[in-house]
């Protein structure tokens, strides 16, 4: 076994040297990667087209991945960054390390309209608040609605989670200037706030809240995998906010075509198939989705601008800070 | 100086400089804008709220815990002791899904409230992270201060009894001064711990009232990547940390009894103190630390009743071996320390300086280290030796506060013995230190141990591809919807880092004295 690991710790770098087929390397999130993420079957699909090694690291979450590109700089070894979402593009696009489409993405089916030159969205999602439908009767049907009532709720913190994130901007794209008045509201329905989503998840099912920040496709995961119909999501009048989970090329990569290739395999079937059941996201082209997946609600994205600056984005999080610090 | 002890020594402090200076020089030397982070003060203020706090109602409860364990002798008391290292080693979001099982909205407490028509308990605020802060450090508390009390010679006590000193006399006179030595002791690791916790103080926090430096340093580094507030923030905590350790120096006066024949403990004074009274504060610290642990157990072995994840033995092994390599490390460095303290005129100085690994953030630390080493190395090469090295740094400073003054008290009570009998070098550290500092050597490398074993540690930074730990297996898990086979994770994972502590912390107090 050690014999093993020491090979496992120290032959990465020399291995792929050596290696016969090229490599192409993915960083993503850590929930990508794993046996019940997408990870391993798109890795399959791809390889047996490809006649290379496609290897995914697993860097954390969005956050975590746009700091360890800016952290590595050029000497990074990912070919292809797979992960960021609309929230976090522009800082990313800021950084300068990526490299413009090759060529128009071909059959892009989002509910909103979309045309970047560097950022291919490979799926998408509304946030929504998940509730128990066995115990919870009477679903507040907007922010407002939900301020006025005694439900409480989890959500996540914006300054380290992109869920979390998203809420604070979903809350100013709806209310503007009155986004504070919402927070207000809010305050005395939060039972806590957590560091990432699966710490409020958690405890959403450990029963410590009426409702969780998570997506309107949450439910499917529990209907799907666990034959459980007991989640829902709220549908909220005031539109949903839309995470636009995207991938780059990087200006750097040594396998520039390879990476082309893996970039136009992401708007096929083969990748986007894989994408409901596993990411539990919805998939960025009009590929059939499971049936069950119709049972979810289908909101529609609130109102503004899909993407925010770097000084934008640190007003809306030092507004909810200063609000909910009261 | 023997010169072994002076070469290793001065290696270690040098390995010790590198790791609390060279990531927060490497930030700065990285930042390109200067500039506060913005609403720093309120979260240094909370910090230091909620520290002072957690380690103050620590200390106190673990007080009358302590006496009790070492008045009483009582069937399972050998393992009680042990099972009273166990919080300390979750995870810290298994320890809070533990907690909110007994004091959670609709955990077991609540429930009974709910069976008298009331309503549900709300630990969310201050109270909630002082709760998660006791239950994770009450027992270590309790562990540290029976150390000191283990150092009395048990013929002191048996004079005592002879004497028939009243209960104030005998407390000034061979309680006092033990209390003196570890609480202070006590209170400065239980500060610094509870200083970098961060996930554990927001989830239970309730907003952003709870927001510690260490949230503060996540955000810099995550989202603003702002290096320089980073490294502001840092030294902050340095110098936090610092303060507290130069005032825990200041009152703590370690005591010196003289040696003894080394006869076990016997309780001579049990009849003086009502019988109820004790065994009522060990049940209830056992339900405190116990029931959320129980709650862990079940859950975890639900999980495990699904089947295995592909991933988790491979998982384990790594954990194990990181854990191993990273003990290892921890104890040759705590052990060159502790001798090169014991020798040289500056050993305050020197600790002091060793405490600052507690008061270091480790996202300061990975990412400082990912700066120093991404121009020269690849980091996927080095993910597990740097994760194993940082696990150490932070087993260090406690496995240090445990053994020095268990070396102090060896060298005092035998020095001059040793001396006169020409016993020097490797036969003094055989013949007489190991056996006399043995108990503390292994509880301080039993901590060490599970402490990396289930530490997350750097490696998420770090990221290696098909190489995980079981801690970020179990963090992957959560993020895929699969808590149950995360809390199955999470047993397997509390079971190891147990296993280990109990390996080498009853490998330390030898077979049957426990």
């Amino acid at each position: 076994m050690k014999k093993f690991l020491f090979a496992a710790a120290f032959s990465l770098p020399f291995g792929s040297a050596m290696a016969q087929t090229p490599e192409l390397t993915v960083y993503t999130y850590d929930s990508f990667i794993t046996e019940w993420g997408p990870g391993p079957q798109i890795k399959a699909a791809f390889e047996a087209e490809c006649g290379c090694t496609l290897t995914f690291v697993g860097a954390g979450d969005g956050a975590a991945l746009l700091s360890r590109l800016r952290l590595e700089g050029a000497r990074s070894e990912a070919d292809i960054v797979l992960g960021l979402d609309n929230s976090l593009m522009e800082q990313a696009r800021d950084l300068g390390v990526f490299a413009p489409l090759a060529a128009a993405p071909a059959g892009l089916a989002l509910p909103v309209d979309w045309s970047d030159d560097t950022f291919l969205p490979y799926d998408w999602g509304y946030l929504a608040f998940v509730y128990d439908n066995t115990k919870l009767q009477l679903v507040p049907t907007s922010f407002e609605a939900l301020a006025e009532s005694d439900l409480k709720i989890i959500i996540q913190d914006p300054r380290s989670s992109t869920p979390g994130l998203g809420l604070a901007l979903w809350v100013k794209a709806a209310y503007g200037d009155d986004a504070a008045r919402i927070w207000e509201g809010l305050n005395d329905n939060i039972v806590t706030v957590t560091k990432g989503w699966s710490e409020s998840y958690g405890m959403f099912l450990e029963g410590e809240a009426d409702m969780v920040l998570s997506y309107t496709t949450s439910p499917a995961y529990h209907l799907i995998a666990e034959d459980d119909p007991s989640k829902s999501a709220a549908l909220f009048s005031e539109g949903h906010y839309m995470q636009i989970e995207v991938a780059a090329k990087l200006a750097g990569s040594e396998q520039d075509a390879l990476a082309d290739r893996f970039m136009a395999f992401i708007t096929t079937e083969a990748f986007q198939r894989v994408i409901p059941e596993t990411n539990w996201m919805y998939p960025a082209t009009d590929v059939a989705l499971p049936p069950l997946f119709e049972q979810m609600i289908s909101p529609a994205p609130v109102a503004g601008p899909l993407t925010i600056s770097d000084a934008g984005r640190k007003a809306v999080v030092n507004e909810w800070v200063r609000v909910l610090s009261q | 100086m023997n010169p072994v002890v002076k070469t290793c020594g001065i290696g270690a402090i040098l390995v010790v400089a590198v790791l609390v200076l060279a990531p927060v020089i490497a930030l700065l030397a990285q930042a390109e804008t200067g500039g506060w982070a913005v609403g720093a003060w309120p979260a240094i203020r909370f910090t230091l709220l909620q520290a002072s706090l957690s380690a103050l109602i620590s200390v106190v409860l673990a007080i009358p815990l302590a006496r009790a364990l070492m008045r009483r002798q009582f069937w399972g008391r050998g393992l009680m002791i042990s099972l009273l290292g166990a919080p300390f080693l979750l995870p810290s979001i298994v320890a809070v899904l533990g907690l909110l099982a007994i004091w959670g909205r609709s955990g077991v407490m609540s429930d009974i409230l709910a069976m008298a028509g009331l309503g549900p308990l709300d630990i969310y605020g201050l109270k909630g992270v002082l709760l998660a802060h006791v239950f994770f450090n009450l027992p270590l508390a309790t562990r540290m201060l029976l150390q000191g009390w283990q150092a009395v010679p048990s013929e002191h006590f048996r004079l005592a009894a002879q004497l028939a000193l009243a209960p104030r006399t005998r407390f000034a006179l061979l309680e006092m001064p033990v209390l003196r030595g570890a609480v202070p002791s006590a209170l400065l690791v239980i500060f610094m711990l509870s200083m970098s916790s961060f996930a554990v103080a927001l989830a239970l926090g309730g907003g952003p009232r709870a927001s510690t430096i260490e949230l503060a340093i996540y955000q810099a580094l995550r989202f603003e990547f702002d290096l320089a507030a980073a490294a502001q923030l840092a030294i902050v905590q340095l110098l936090v940390g610092l303060a507290a350790a130069a005032l825990a120096f200041h009152f703590g006066r370690a005591a010196r009894f003289g040696g003894g024949l080394g006869a076990p403990f016997q309780n001579w004074d049990s009849r003086r103190w009502p019988r109820w009274l004790d065994g009522l504060v060990l049940v209830t610290a056992a339900a405190f630390t116990g029931l959320p642990l129980a709650a862990i157990l079940l859950k975890g072995a639900a999980g495990l009743g699904l089947g295995l994840p592909a991933g988790l033995p491979m998982a384990w092994a790594i954990s194990l071996l990181v854990a191993l390599a990273s003990t290892a490390l921890a104890l040759g460095l705590a052990l060159a320390l502790a001798f090169f303290i014991a020798a040289s005129k500056r050993g305050d100085r020197i600790e002091l300086f060793t405490l600052l690994l507690l008061a270091t953030s480790p996202f300061v630390i990975g990412t400082g280290l990912f700066i120093l080493i991404n121009p020269v190395a690849s980091p996927f090469a080095l993910a597990l030796p740097v994760t194993a090295l940082v696990n150490a740094a932070l087993g260090l400073p406690i496995m240090l506060r445990v053994i020095r003054p268990a070396l102090a008290r060896v060298n005092a009570d035998y020095g001059l013995l040793a001396e006169g009998l020409g016993m020097a070098g490797r036969a003094r550290f055989r013949l007489l230190t190991l056996p006399q500092i043995r108990s503390e050597l292994g509880f301080a490398t039993g901590l060490a141990a599970a402490l990396s074993m289930g530490d997350l540690g750097v490696i998420t930074l770090f990221a290696p591809p098909d190489v995980q730990t079981l801690p970020l297996l179990m963090y992957r898990q959560m993020g895929s919807y699969q808590m149950d086979a995360a809390a199955g994770s999470a047993l397997i994972l509390v079971a190891s880092s147990f296993a280990l502590f109990y390996i080498f912390d009853k490998g330390g107090r030898g077979a049957g004295t426990g």
